[in-house]
């Protein structure tokens, strides 16, 4: 990327590419309903009834706007930035996934579909997939890795009990990236009546614009309030990147605001220099998977590696396209933070605000404390708590377990 | 004359259907697997397709996933597979080999590498499974120019307005795939087949290819009957797997031989 382009947010163009990464790398079953998605999504998005029935569902379905909130004891305790935390953990079912999981649903019977398949990691895009499907009274299947099931059971019983039928993937590693291929298996089978609701911000053009745009909604009540609370903006956004979905969402509305930093932070696991990490953007190259070219982590045969982090949401080896051509056009920088940093943030705001955060905003609030005290104190960091840690609970309280044990 | 146009034009003169024959590179192991393509031709095969070993083949059903997995834990790989081509070429110059897998593996090792050692070691022709024609750049457009077929998949979903632009860049033949699903699941109906066979023929002179789902050499007979050539996969890893130690190749080439019979009589029985 020679040149800086005159706006960042213009993407993608007619190819559904940014720079290089995007695309629509799908089997030939597949194309002619990814062009039918393409149109319907393009005559949705300006249909202002369309719009309303989602800002309606937002107001009272979701909660929306989330407050954006001061967290004053974390910013004394860090000693520097004044950090403002975005409360998408607030929404209905837990995290930001339902701000896509609404527009979708809507999208799907726009179109006549009748039955809705997703994927998931963490189970928190799957949980709220099968409460979209039961307000609007459609059959739901959900496929999760075998291993996701096993470290997630809270959000697996949430599903069922919310009707969805939740079928366990145990091809490959048993996370995400398997559960993601059994659904495009299902997909491909099933075209006429099925509807694939993406949980993040990839796959082939058009889902990785459309879940953005769903998700835009973050930044864009971010940006009015801090307008509103500091009366300016912000100097450092910062949010975590599994696939992306919640990032690119925070991040969008403030991509041509240059004197907004903004950096995403990767899952880093047990470190950069095994294979034991998610770190796609840091430490992989571009490649071609599940409908897109981006960042992947793969080995010197192009075969892609499993990633391991603490966190099931971050348990993905690749990463949504825009962030590919983020990262190489320079305008966002990416971070990896490692399992061991995100515990002990886990814990912070935990002590601090009397908040807990899911694992994947626990990694973006590791690297806001280690940047946090290099700033002054008139100066503004915003982070996505974009999933609340109720989820985590088992986990953290294993891992902490064991650490207490090793320390014996 | 390219290998694939040879001998679908010997298949033509014949009178008869060809057949198609999947296997996946370095399943069970690499000898093996080098044993079985010499084992495929020997019993009938007229075309030999090699799956090139993903860990996510996302178009695949359990047969040919589990035999990617197989293939990559034997040391299987993209340079594995050119191995494989070049000894098979060794004893047999004349059936066209197609290699069929995902994209990625292909793009890391770079493009203009890839079909340079690829037209070097003997393959004849690529199917790339995530490549549509919306994407012909990447892969399609260099392979044709460096001399390769790039054969394009047609599908139940592929209307009258999408099929010219599947056709558009298609060479070698056309591979119709009879049911819209995943590999090795469910079978079409050969009337179904017959069908769009012949709604395809009025748009291309390329010959057609029928797979998905065909298993039996009675299936694969019926098939033979209404296109081209008739693809089976799935039934012959399936066999492979199954088979006890030291008799895959066996295994391969008795299920072979059965599909090859049935191909080659389907027409006698029908006239």
């Amino acid at each position: 990327m020679s040149e800086r382009p005159n706006s960042f947010r213009n993407g993608p163009d007619e190819r559904g590419r940014f720079g290089i990464f995007g695309g629509r790398f799908v089997a030939e079953t597949l194309m002619p309903l990814i062009l039918d998605l393409e149109k319907a999504w393009d005559d949705a998005r300006k249909d202002p009834a369309f719009a309303a029935q989602i800002a309606d569902l937002g107001t009272h379905y979701i909660g929306r706007p989330s407050p954006l909130y001061y967290a004053e004891r974390l910013s004394d305790e860090l000693g520097g930035a004044r950090i403002y935390l975005k409360r998408d953990e607030l929404n209905h079912t837990g995290s930001h996934k339902i701000n896509n999981c609404i527009g979708q649903i809507l999208l799907a019977m726009r179109m006549g579909k009748t039955r809705i398949i997703a994927e998931t990691g963490a189970g928190q895009h799957g949980v709220a997939t099968a409460t979209v499907c039961a307000r609007f009274g459609l059959p739901c299947v959900v496929y999760m890795g075998a291993k996701d099931i096993e470290r997630q059971a809270p959000n697996v019983f949430r599903m069922r009990l919310l009707g969805a039928e939740v079928v366990p993937v145990t091809a490959g590693a048993g996370t995400l990236k398997d559960a993601m291929n059994e659904a495009l298996r299902d997909w491909v089978a099933n075209v006429e009546n099925t509807y694939y609701l993406i949980g993040t911000a990839a796959g082939p053009h058009p889902y990785p614009a459309m879940v953005r745009d769903f998700q835009s909604v973050i930044g864009t009540e971010t940006r009015t309030q801090i307008l509103e609370m500091a009366g300016r903006l912000p100097d450092l956004v910062v949010a975590a990147v599994g696939g992306g979905s919640n990032a690119i969402g925070l991040f969008h509305p403030f991509l041509d605001d240059p004197s907004v930093a903004i950096t995403g932070v990767e899952a880093g696991g047990e470190g950069l220099e095994g294979n034991l990490h998610c770190a796609s953007l840091t430490a992989g190259s571009p490649g071609v998977l599940h409908g897109n070219r981006t960042y992947l982590l793969q080995d010197g045969d192009g075969q892609i590696l499993e990633g391991h982090s603490i966190s099931a949401g971050l348990d993905y080896p690749g990463i949504g396209p825009e962030h590919s051509w983020l990262k190489e056009t320079g305008r966002v920088s990416y971070v990896p933070i490692g399992d061991e940093d995100a515990l002990a943030a886990f814990q912070l705001l935990a002590r601090t605000e009397g908040i807990l955060p899911a694992l994947e905003p626990a990694h973006a609030l590791a690297h806001v404390a280690d940047v946090a005290p290099t700033m002054g104190r008139d100066q503004i960091i915003v982070m996505n708590l974009c999933g609340r840690g109720d989820k985590d609970v088992h986990t953290v309280a294993a891992a902490l377990d064991a650490r207490v044990q090793k320390a014996n | 004359m390219s290998r694939i146009a040879t001998r679908f034009d010997a298949l033509h003169r014949e009178g008869r259907a060809g057949l198609v024959t999947f296997v996946t590179a370095a399943d069970p192991d690499i000898e093996t697997s080098a044993a079985i393509l010499v084992g495929l031709a020997e019993a009938g095969a007229d075309v030999i397709e090699i799956g090139m070993p993903f860990t996510d083949p996302m178009a695949d059903g359990p047969a040919i996933q589990a035999a990617s997995i197989r293939a990559l834990a034997a040391g299987g790989s993209l340079t594995v597979t050119l191995d494989l081509v070049r000894r098979f070429r060794r004893s047999d110059n004349e059936t066209p080999i197609v290699l069929m897998g995902y994209y990625n593996p292909i793009y890391h090792r770079g493009v203009a590498t890839f079909l340079e050692e690829a037209t070097e070691a003997g393959v004849d022709g690529l199917i790339v499974v995530d490549l549509p024609p919306e994407e012909d750049d990447e892969l399609c457009l260099p392979a044709r120019e460096a001399g390769l077929d790039f054969i394009r998949l047609a599908t139940p979903t592929t209307d009258e307005k999408r099929l010219p632009a599947v056709l558009a860049n298609t060479s070698g033949f056309l591979y119709y795939v009879s049911i819209a699903g995943i590999t090795g699941t469910a079978s079409a109906m050969a009337s179904d087949v017959g069908a769009a066979v012949q709604r395809l023929k009025t748009s291309t002179d390329l010959p057609v290819a029928v797979g998905f789902g065909v298993k039996t050499p009675s299936q694969a007979a019926s098939i033979a009957r209404v296109a081209d050539a008739v693809v089976v996969g799935s039934a012959i890893v399936d066999a492979i797997a199954k088979a006890p130690e030291g008799e895959a190749v066996n295994a391969a080439k008795t299920i072979v031989a059965a599909l090859a019979k049935g191909v080659r009589d389907a027409r006698k029985v029908a006239a």
